[in-house]
Protein backbone atom coordinates (compact mmCIF):
# COMPACT_ATOMS: atom_id res chain seq x y z
CA UNK A 1 0.00 0.00 0.00
CA UNK A 2 3.10 2.54 0.58
CA UNK A 3 5.68 3.30 -2.28
CA UNK A 4 8.54 2.75 -0.33
CA UNK A 5 10.53 3.89 -3.36
CA UNK A 6 8.66 7.69 -2.98
CA UNK A 7 9.85 7.49 0.49
CA UNK A 8 13.05 6.75 -0.10
CA UNK A 9 13.80 9.25 -2.71
CA UNK A 10 12.14 11.78 -0.43
CA UNK A 11 13.93 11.42 2.73
CA UNK A 12 15.85 15.02 2.55
CA UNK A 13 12.62 16.11 2.06
CA UNK A 14 11.08 14.42 4.66
CA UNK A 15 14.21 15.56 7.15
CA UNK A 16 13.63 19.73 5.75
CA UNK A 17 10.27 19.42 6.55
CA UNK A 18 10.55 18.18 10.10
CA UNK A 19 13.11 20.98 10.40
CA UNK A 20 10.95 23.52 9.44
CA UNK A 21 7.94 22.21 11.39
CA UNK A 22 9.92 22.75 14.44
CA UNK A 23 11.39 25.91 13.39
CA UNK A 24 7.72 27.14 13.10
CA UNK A 25 7.01 25.24 16.50
CA UNK A 26 9.66 26.89 18.25
CA UNK A 27 9.55 30.60 17.24
CA UNK A 28 5.76 30.21 18.31
CA UNK A 29 6.48 28.79 21.65
CA UNK A 30 8.73 31.35 22.51
CA UNK A 31 7.41 34.37 21.73
CA UNK A 32 3.76 32.80 23.31
CA UNK A 33 5.81 32.14 26.27
CA UNK A 34 7.40 35.22 26.65
CA UNK A 35 4.53 37.38 25.97
CA UNK A 36 2.19 35.31 28.20
CA UNK A 37 4.44 35.78 30.86
CA UNK A 38 4.39 39.27 31.25
CA UNK A 39 0.32 39.52 30.56
CA UNK A 40 0.27 36.92 33.05
CA UNK A 41 2.25 38.20 35.88
CA UNK A 42 0.44 41.30 35.01
CA UNK A 43 -3.14 39.73 35.48
CA UNK A 44 -2.13 37.84 38.24
CA UNK A 45 -1.97 41.44 40.04
CA UNK A 46 -4.64 43.10 38.12
CA UNK A 47 -7.68 40.91 38.23
CA UNK A 48 -9.62 43.46 36.14
CA UNK A 49 -6.99 42.36 33.40
CA UNK A 50 -7.93 38.92 33.09
CA UNK A 51 -11.23 38.95 32.20
CA UNK A 52 -11.01 40.97 28.62
CA UNK A 53 -7.85 38.69 28.03
CA UNK A 54 -10.14 35.46 28.53
CA UNK A 55 -13.26 36.61 26.44
CA UNK A 56 -10.64 37.08 23.51
CA UNK A 57 -9.07 34.30 23.77
CA UNK A 58 -13.28 32.68 23.74
CA UNK A 59 -13.50 34.15 20.52
CA UNK A 60 -10.13 33.16 18.57
CA UNK A 61 -11.40 30.13 19.32
CA UNK A 62 -14.52 29.83 17.09
CA UNK A 63 -12.77 31.73 14.42
CA UNK A 64 -11.19 28.08 12.39
CA UNK A 65 -7.30 28.37 12.23
CA UNK A 66 -7.54 27.52 7.93
CA UNK A 67 -9.21 31.08 8.24
CA UNK A 68 -6.94 33.19 10.31
CA UNK A 69 -3.73 32.34 8.16
CA UNK A 70 -5.49 33.51 5.17
CA UNK A 71 -7.05 36.25 6.49
CA UNK A 72 -3.32 37.78 7.32
CA UNK A 73 -2.37 37.48 3.89
CA UNK A 74 -4.43 40.59 2.72
CA UNK A 75 -2.94 42.90 5.89
CA UNK A 76 0.82 41.60 6.26
CA UNK A 77 1.27 40.01 2.66
CA UNK A 78 3.00 36.77 2.65
CA UNK A 79 5.85 35.56 4.84
CA UNK A 80 6.66 34.46 8.33
CA UNK A 81 4.72 36.96 10.24
CA UNK A 82 1.41 35.45 8.61
CA UNK A 83 2.43 31.89 10.18
CA UNK A 84 3.54 33.01 13.11
CA UNK A 85 1.33 35.73 14.25
CA UNK A 86 -2.11 32.87 14.43
CA UNK A 87 0.62 30.50 15.87
CA UNK A 88 1.43 32.64 18.62
CA UNK A 89 -2.15 33.59 19.38
CA UNK A 90 -3.32 30.29 19.54
CA UNK A 91 -0.24 29.71 21.89
CA UNK A 92 -1.37 32.48 24.32
CA UNK A 93 -5.06 31.19 24.45
CA UNK A 94 -3.42 28.40 26.37
CA UNK A 95 -0.42 29.52 28.03
CA UNK A 96 -1.36 32.62 29.23
CA UNK A 97 -4.76 30.80 31.40
CA UNK A 98 -2.21 28.50 32.70
CA UNK A 99 0.36 31.08 33.48
CA UNK A 100 -2.19 32.59 35.77
CA UNK A 101 -3.80 29.77 37.52
CA UNK A 102 -0.28 28.98 38.13
CA UNK A 103 0.40 32.02 39.69
CA UNK A 104 -2.65 31.82 41.62
CA UNK A 105 -1.81 28.50 42.92
CA UNK A 106 1.06 29.77 44.84
CA UNK A 107 -0.41 30.04 48.90
CA UNK A 108 -0.18 33.19 50.55
CA UNK A 109 1.54 31.79 53.59
CA UNK A 110 4.07 31.44 51.60
CA UNK A 111 3.88 34.88 49.86
CA UNK A 112 3.60 36.07 53.81
CA UNK A 113 6.86 33.86 54.64
CA UNK A 114 8.63 35.54 51.75
CA UNK A 115 7.62 38.79 53.01
CA UNK A 116 8.98 38.29 55.93
CA UNK A 117 12.17 37.15 55.09
CA UNK A 118 12.23 40.54 52.56
CA UNK A 119 12.27 38.32 49.83
CA UNK A 120 10.09 40.61 47.62
CA UNK A 121 9.53 42.09 44.36
CA UNK A 122 10.97 40.43 41.66
CA UNK A 123 12.75 38.64 44.15
CA UNK A 124 9.98 36.79 45.28
CA UNK A 125 8.45 36.67 41.32
CA UNK A 126 11.79 34.79 40.57
CA UNK A 127 12.86 32.97 43.43
CA UNK A 128 9.57 32.12 44.79
CA UNK A 129 6.47 32.75 42.18
CA UNK A 130 7.88 31.36 39.28
CA UNK A 131 9.34 28.13 40.65
CA UNK A 132 5.68 27.27 42.46
CA UNK A 133 3.90 28.23 39.70
CA UNK A 134 5.99 25.55 37.12
CA UNK A 135 3.95 22.44 37.47
CA UNK A 136 1.17 24.21 35.79
CA UNK A 137 3.06 26.55 33.32
CA UNK A 138 4.48 23.21 32.42
CA UNK A 139 1.21 21.40 31.72
CA UNK A 140 0.42 25.11 29.17
CA UNK A 141 3.51 24.50 27.51
CA UNK A 142 2.89 20.97 26.73
CA UNK A 143 -0.74 21.39 25.55
CA UNK A 144 0.57 24.53 23.62
CA UNK A 145 3.32 22.34 21.67
CA UNK A 146 1.38 20.02 20.97
CA UNK A 147 -1.79 22.23 19.32
CA UNK A 148 1.14 24.07 17.73
CA UNK A 149 2.45 21.49 15.87
CA UNK A 150 -0.87 19.96 15.25
CA UNK A 151 -1.38 23.79 13.34
CA UNK A 152 1.71 24.76 11.85
CA UNK A 153 0.37 21.41 9.01
CA UNK A 154 -2.09 23.86 8.37
CA UNK A 155 0.06 27.07 7.41
CA UNK A 156 0.55 24.81 4.30
CA UNK A 157 -2.13 26.67 2.80
CA UNK A 158 0.18 29.63 2.35
CA UNK A 159 2.58 28.29 0.11
CA UNK A 160 5.39 25.23 0.00
CA UNK A 161 7.50 27.85 1.63
CA UNK A 162 5.07 26.92 4.90
CA UNK A 163 3.70 24.04 6.71
CA UNK A 164 6.01 21.72 7.75
CA UNK A 165 5.24 18.32 7.33
CA UNK A 166 1.46 19.38 6.58
CA UNK A 167 3.11 20.18 3.16
CA UNK A 168 3.24 16.58 2.56
CA UNK A 169 -0.61 16.00 3.68
CA UNK A 170 -1.76 18.95 1.29
CA UNK A 171 0.03 17.82 -1.34
CA UNK A 172 -0.58 14.29 -1.40
CA UNK A 173 -4.70 14.81 -0.66
CA UNK A 174 -4.29 16.66 -4.26
CA UNK A 175 -2.75 14.13 -5.73
CA UNK A 176 -4.66 11.49 -4.45
CA UNK A 177 -1.21 9.64 -3.15
CA UNK A 178 -1.36 7.77 0.68
CA UNK A 179 2.15 7.70 0.86
CA UNK A 180 2.30 11.22 0.44
CA UNK A 181 -0.58 11.81 3.10
CA UNK A 182 1.07 9.24 5.70
CA UNK A 183 4.53 10.76 5.09
CA UNK A 184 3.47 13.93 6.44
CA UNK A 185 0.52 12.36 9.06
CA UNK A 186 2.43 9.89 10.69
CA UNK A 187 5.32 12.01 11.53
CA UNK A 188 3.43 15.18 12.66
CA UNK A 189 1.42 12.97 15.20
CA UNK A 190 4.87 11.12 16.48
CA UNK A 191 6.45 14.93 16.77
CA UNK A 192 3.24 16.11 18.97
CA UNK A 193 3.07 12.56 21.16
CA UNK A 194 7.20 12.95 21.88
CA UNK A 195 7.31 16.85 22.93
CA UNK A 196 4.45 15.89 25.09
CA UNK A 197 6.12 13.44 27.16
CA UNK A 198 9.43 15.41 26.33
CA UNK A 199 8.04 18.28 28.19
CA UNK A 200 6.37 16.23 30.90
CA UNK A 201 9.76 14.20 31.76
CA UNK A 202 11.24 18.14 31.70
CA UNK A 203 8.51 19.47 34.02
CA UNK A 204 9.02 16.30 36.50
CA UNK A 205 12.81 17.00 36.52
CA UNK A 206 12.22 21.13 36.59
CA UNK A 207 10.00 20.49 40.15
CA UNK A 208 10.57 16.75 41.83
CA UNK A 209 8.33 18.22 44.61
CA UNK A 210 5.33 18.19 42.27
CA UNK A 211 4.95 15.34 39.55
CA UNK A 212 2.91 16.56 36.48
CA UNK A 213 2.61 12.61 35.67
CA UNK A 214 0.84 12.18 39.28
CA UNK A 215 -0.69 15.59 38.80
CA UNK A 216 -2.49 14.14 35.32
CA UNK A 217 -3.96 10.84 37.40
CA UNK A 218 -6.44 12.94 39.17
CA UNK A 219 -9.29 13.99 36.98
CA UNK A 220 -9.68 17.48 36.26
CA UNK A 221 -12.40 18.31 33.76
CA UNK A 222 -11.26 19.48 30.12
CA UNK A 223 -10.24 23.06 29.48
CA UNK A 224 -10.51 24.93 26.78
CA UNK A 225 -7.74 24.95 24.51
CA UNK A 226 -6.65 26.43 20.60
CA UNK A 227 -7.33 22.75 19.72
CA UNK A 228 -8.98 23.14 16.48
CA UNK A 229 -6.32 22.07 14.67
CA UNK B 1 -11.74 48.55 4.24
CA UNK B 2 -12.02 46.61 1.07
CA UNK B 3 -12.12 43.06 2.90
CA UNK B 4 -15.27 43.90 4.69
CA UNK B 5 -16.90 45.78 2.31
CA UNK B 6 -16.23 42.44 -0.09
CA UNK B 7 -17.37 40.29 2.53
CA UNK B 8 -20.80 42.29 2.77
CA UNK B 9 -20.79 42.46 -0.59
CA UNK B 10 -20.76 38.80 -1.29
CA UNK B 11 -23.17 37.75 2.04
CA UNK B 12 -25.77 40.18 0.64
CA UNK B 13 -25.49 38.90 -2.93
CA UNK B 14 -28.98 37.07 -3.65
CA UNK B 15 -26.69 34.52 -5.72
CA UNK B 16 -25.15 32.79 -2.87
CA UNK B 17 -28.70 32.47 -1.34
CA UNK B 18 -29.58 29.64 -3.60
CA UNK B 19 -28.24 26.44 -5.46
CA UNK B 20 -25.57 23.63 -4.64
CA UNK B 21 -23.18 26.15 -3.11
CA UNK B 22 -25.79 28.00 -1.89
CA UNK B 23 -25.07 29.13 1.95
CA UNK B 24 -28.28 27.71 3.54
CA UNK B 25 -27.38 24.49 1.46
CA UNK B 26 -23.79 24.83 2.98
CA UNK B 27 -25.29 25.57 6.66
CA UNK B 28 -26.89 22.58 6.12
CA UNK B 29 -24.42 20.19 5.18
CA UNK B 30 -21.81 21.86 7.94
CA UNK B 31 -24.45 21.57 10.58
CA UNK B 32 -25.50 17.97 9.26
CA UNK B 33 -21.65 16.69 9.63
CA UNK B 34 -21.27 18.53 12.97
CA UNK B 35 -24.30 17.14 14.36
CA UNK B 36 -23.82 13.32 12.91
CA UNK B 37 -19.91 13.68 14.74
CA UNK B 38 -21.38 14.90 17.98
CA UNK B 39 -24.01 12.19 18.23
CA UNK B 40 -21.49 9.09 17.72
CA UNK B 41 -19.16 10.88 19.72
CA UNK B 42 -21.74 11.13 22.71
CA UNK B 43 -22.76 7.27 21.63
CA UNK B 44 -19.70 6.29 22.72
CA UNK B 45 -17.92 8.88 25.44
CA UNK B 46 -21.15 9.60 27.67
CA UNK B 47 -21.68 6.11 28.53
CA UNK B 48 -17.87 5.43 28.77
CA UNK B 49 -17.32 8.41 30.95
CA UNK B 50 -20.40 7.76 33.24
CA UNK B 51 -19.34 4.37 34.05
CA UNK B 52 -15.46 5.50 34.83
CA UNK B 53 -16.83 8.57 36.87
CA UNK B 54 -19.81 6.55 38.61
CA UNK B 55 -17.63 3.29 39.30
CA UNK B 56 -14.74 6.14 40.25
CA UNK B 57 -12.52 3.13 38.79
CA UNK B 58 -10.35 3.65 35.57
CA UNK B 59 -9.24 6.85 36.49
CA UNK B 60 -5.91 6.49 33.86
CA UNK B 61 -8.78 6.25 31.08
CA UNK B 62 -9.98 10.01 30.92
CA UNK B 63 -6.31 11.30 32.22
CA UNK B 64 -4.57 8.85 29.01
CA UNK B 65 -7.48 10.08 26.55
CA UNK B 66 -6.99 13.93 27.72
CA UNK B 67 -3.61 13.44 26.84
CA UNK B 68 -3.74 11.95 23.15
CA UNK B 69 -7.03 13.67 22.63
CA UNK B 70 -4.91 17.24 22.94
CA UNK B 71 -2.13 15.53 20.62
CA UNK B 72 -3.66 14.11 17.94
CA UNK B 73 -3.59 16.69 15.09
CA UNK B 74 -7.20 17.08 13.39
CA UNK B 75 -5.53 17.63 9.73
CA UNK B 76 -3.28 14.79 9.95
CA UNK B 77 -6.11 12.15 11.43
CA UNK B 78 -8.09 13.30 8.33
CA UNK B 79 -5.07 12.36 6.39
CA UNK B 80 -4.40 9.10 8.49
CA UNK B 81 -7.42 7.53 7.55
CA UNK B 82 -8.27 8.66 4.27
CA UNK B 83 -6.58 6.33 2.58
CA UNK B 84 -7.93 3.61 4.39
CA UNK B 85 -11.68 5.28 4.09
CA UNK B 86 -11.04 5.69 0.18
CA UNK B 87 -10.33 2.32 -0.38
CA UNK B 88 -13.46 0.93 1.23
CA UNK B 89 -15.53 3.48 -0.38
CA UNK B 90 -13.81 5.95 -3.45
CA UNK B 91 -16.74 8.47 -3.08
CA UNK B 92 -17.77 9.08 -0.09
CA UNK B 93 -14.17 8.12 1.57
CA UNK B 94 -12.50 11.03 0.32
CA UNK B 95 -14.75 13.38 1.71
CA UNK B 96 -17.25 12.64 4.08
CA UNK B 97 -15.73 9.69 6.33
CA UNK B 98 -12.14 10.83 7.49
CA UNK B 99 -13.25 14.20 8.56
CA UNK B 100 -16.20 12.18 10.18
CA UNK B 101 -14.17 10.09 11.89
CA UNK B 102 -11.46 12.81 12.75
CA UNK B 103 -14.13 15.30 14.30
CA UNK B 104 -15.81 11.97 16.73
CA UNK B 105 -12.11 11.28 17.59
CA UNK B 106 -11.70 15.51 18.41
CA UNK B 107 -15.29 15.17 20.33
CA UNK B 108 -14.50 12.02 22.38
CA UNK B 109 -12.42 12.82 24.97
CA UNK B 110 -13.64 16.45 26.05
CA UNK B 111 -17.06 15.00 26.69
CA UNK B 112 -15.49 11.73 28.08
CA UNK B 113 -12.84 13.48 30.49
CA UNK B 114 -15.87 15.88 31.85
CA UNK B 115 -18.61 13.26 32.89
CA UNK B 116 -15.40 11.02 34.27
CA UNK B 117 -14.04 14.34 36.37
CA UNK B 118 -17.99 15.61 36.85
CA UNK B 119 -19.21 12.38 38.28
CA UNK B 120 -16.09 12.19 40.27
CA UNK B 121 -16.35 15.67 42.20
CA UNK B 122 -19.29 14.41 43.51
CA UNK B 123 -19.49 14.48 47.02
CA UNK B 124 -18.84 11.53 48.49
CA UNK B 125 -20.90 11.91 51.55
CA UNK B 126 -24.52 12.78 49.50
CA UNK B 127 -23.89 9.47 47.52
CA UNK B 128 -23.73 7.94 50.79
CA UNK B 129 -26.45 9.17 51.78
CA UNK B 130 -28.34 8.66 48.59
CA UNK B 131 -27.69 5.27 48.77
CA UNK B 132 -28.50 5.31 52.56
CA UNK B 133 -32.17 6.28 51.40
CA UNK B 134 -32.41 3.18 49.40
CA UNK B 135 -31.40 4.58 45.84
CA UNK B 136 -30.47 1.79 43.39
CA UNK B 137 -27.10 2.18 40.99
CA UNK B 138 -29.10 3.47 38.15
CA UNK B 139 -31.68 5.80 40.03
CA UNK B 140 -28.20 7.48 42.10
CA UNK B 141 -26.74 8.44 39.10
CA UNK B 142 -29.85 9.63 37.39
CA UNK B 143 -31.12 11.59 40.34
CA UNK B 144 -28.07 12.63 41.78
CA UNK B 145 -24.82 12.17 40.24
CA UNK B 146 -25.68 13.50 36.52
CA UNK B 147 -28.06 16.40 37.61
CA UNK B 148 -24.96 17.29 40.05
CA UNK B 149 -22.29 16.79 37.41
CA UNK B 150 -24.58 18.27 34.55
CA UNK B 151 -22.73 21.87 34.40
CA UNK B 152 -19.41 20.18 33.96
CA UNK B 153 -21.08 17.36 31.79
CA UNK B 154 -22.37 20.48 29.60
CA UNK B 155 -18.79 22.16 29.66
CA UNK B 156 -17.19 19.21 28.06
CA UNK B 157 -19.66 19.06 24.93
CA UNK B 158 -19.86 22.84 24.74
CA UNK B 159 -15.32 22.42 23.81
CA UNK B 160 -16.69 19.36 21.94
CA UNK B 161 -19.20 21.37 19.78
CA UNK B 162 -17.36 24.51 19.06
CA UNK B 163 -13.88 22.32 18.04
CA UNK B 164 -16.02 20.09 16.02
CA UNK B 165 -17.50 23.05 14.14
CA UNK B 166 -14.49 25.21 13.54
CA UNK B 167 -12.71 22.04 12.45
CA UNK B 168 -15.32 20.48 10.14
CA UNK B 169 -13.86 23.36 7.74
CA UNK B 170 -10.43 21.49 7.16
CA UNK B 171 -12.79 18.50 5.66
CA UNK B 172 -13.05 20.82 2.11
CA UNK B 173 -9.44 20.71 1.67
CA UNK B 174 -10.43 16.97 0.81
CA UNK B 175 -13.56 17.76 -0.81
CA UNK B 176 -16.06 18.05 1.61
CA UNK B 177 -18.99 20.65 1.46
CA UNK B 178 -19.65 22.39 4.51
CA UNK B 179 -18.81 25.77 5.47
CA UNK B 180 -15.14 24.88 4.80
CA UNK B 181 -15.95 24.89 0.88
CA UNK B 182 -16.13 28.63 1.00
CA UNK B 183 -12.69 29.22 2.76
CA UNK B 184 -10.62 26.70 0.99
CA UNK B 185 -12.07 27.86 -2.53
CA UNK B 186 -11.98 31.74 -1.58
CA UNK B 187 -8.03 31.02 -0.92
CA UNK B 188 -7.69 28.98 -4.20
CA UNK B 189 -9.82 31.68 -6.12
CA UNK B 190 -8.29 34.39 -4.23
CA UNK B 191 -11.84 35.96 -3.28
CA UNK B 192 -11.53 37.42 0.01
CA UNK B 193 -15.33 37.98 0.07
CA UNK B 194 -16.16 34.26 -0.16
CA UNK B 195 -12.91 33.39 2.22
CA UNK B 196 -14.61 35.79 4.86
CA UNK B 197 -17.93 35.18 4.16
CA UNK B 198 -17.16 31.49 5.22
CA UNK B 199 -15.21 32.76 8.16
CA UNK B 200 -18.08 34.99 9.53
CA UNK B 201 -20.58 32.15 9.04
CA UNK B 202 -18.57 29.59 10.70
CA UNK B 203 -17.83 31.99 13.58
CA UNK B 204 -21.33 32.44 13.77
CA UNK B 205 -22.70 28.73 14.23
CA UNK B 206 -19.29 28.09 16.76
CA UNK B 207 -20.72 31.28 18.96
CA UNK B 208 -24.36 30.23 18.84
CA UNK B 209 -23.99 26.98 19.90
CA UNK B 210 -21.04 28.26 22.24
CA UNK B 211 -24.33 30.55 23.44
CA UNK B 212 -26.77 27.94 23.55
CA UNK B 213 -24.87 25.48 25.45
CA UNK B 214 -23.40 27.91 27.77
CA UNK B 215 -26.93 29.04 28.49
CA UNK B 216 -28.28 25.04 29.33
CA UNK B 217 -25.04 25.24 31.63
CA UNK B 218 -25.85 27.95 33.49
CA UNK B 219 -29.14 26.59 33.92
CA UNK B 220 -27.80 23.46 35.17
CA UNK B 221 -25.84 24.85 37.82
CA UNK B 222 -28.28 26.89 38.65
CA UNK B 223 -30.65 23.38 39.15
CA UNK B 224 -27.48 21.89 41.10
CA UNK B 225 -26.71 24.48 43.34
CA UNK B 226 -30.28 24.58 44.42
CA UNK B 227 -29.88 20.86 45.31
CA UNK B 228 -27.17 21.25 47.51
CA UNK B 229 -27.41 23.83 50.20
Amino acid sequence: MLDWGWLADHLPALAYRTGQHLYLTSIAMAVGLAISLALGTAAARRRRLYSPIGIVAGLLFTIPSLALFAALVPIVGLNLLTAEIPLVLYTLVILFRNVVAGFDAVPADVHEAADAQAVVGLARLLRVDLPLATPLIVAGIRVATVSTIGLVTITATLGDAFGGLGFFIFEGARRSFPTEIYAGALPVILLALALDRLFAWLGDRLTPWSRASTAEATSAPWREEAGAA
Amino acid sequence: MNVVGATVGWLSDPANWTGPNGIPTRVGEHTAICLAAMAIALAISLPAGLYTGHTRRWAGLAAGLAVIGRALPSLALIGLVLPITQALDPDRGFSLYPTLIAMVVLAIPPILVNADAGLRAVDADVVEAARGMGHGEAGLLRRVEVPLALPVLLGGIRSAAVQVIATTTLGAIFALGGLGRYIVDGIAQNDDGMLFGGVVLVGGMAMTAEGLLGLLQRVAERRAAARVP
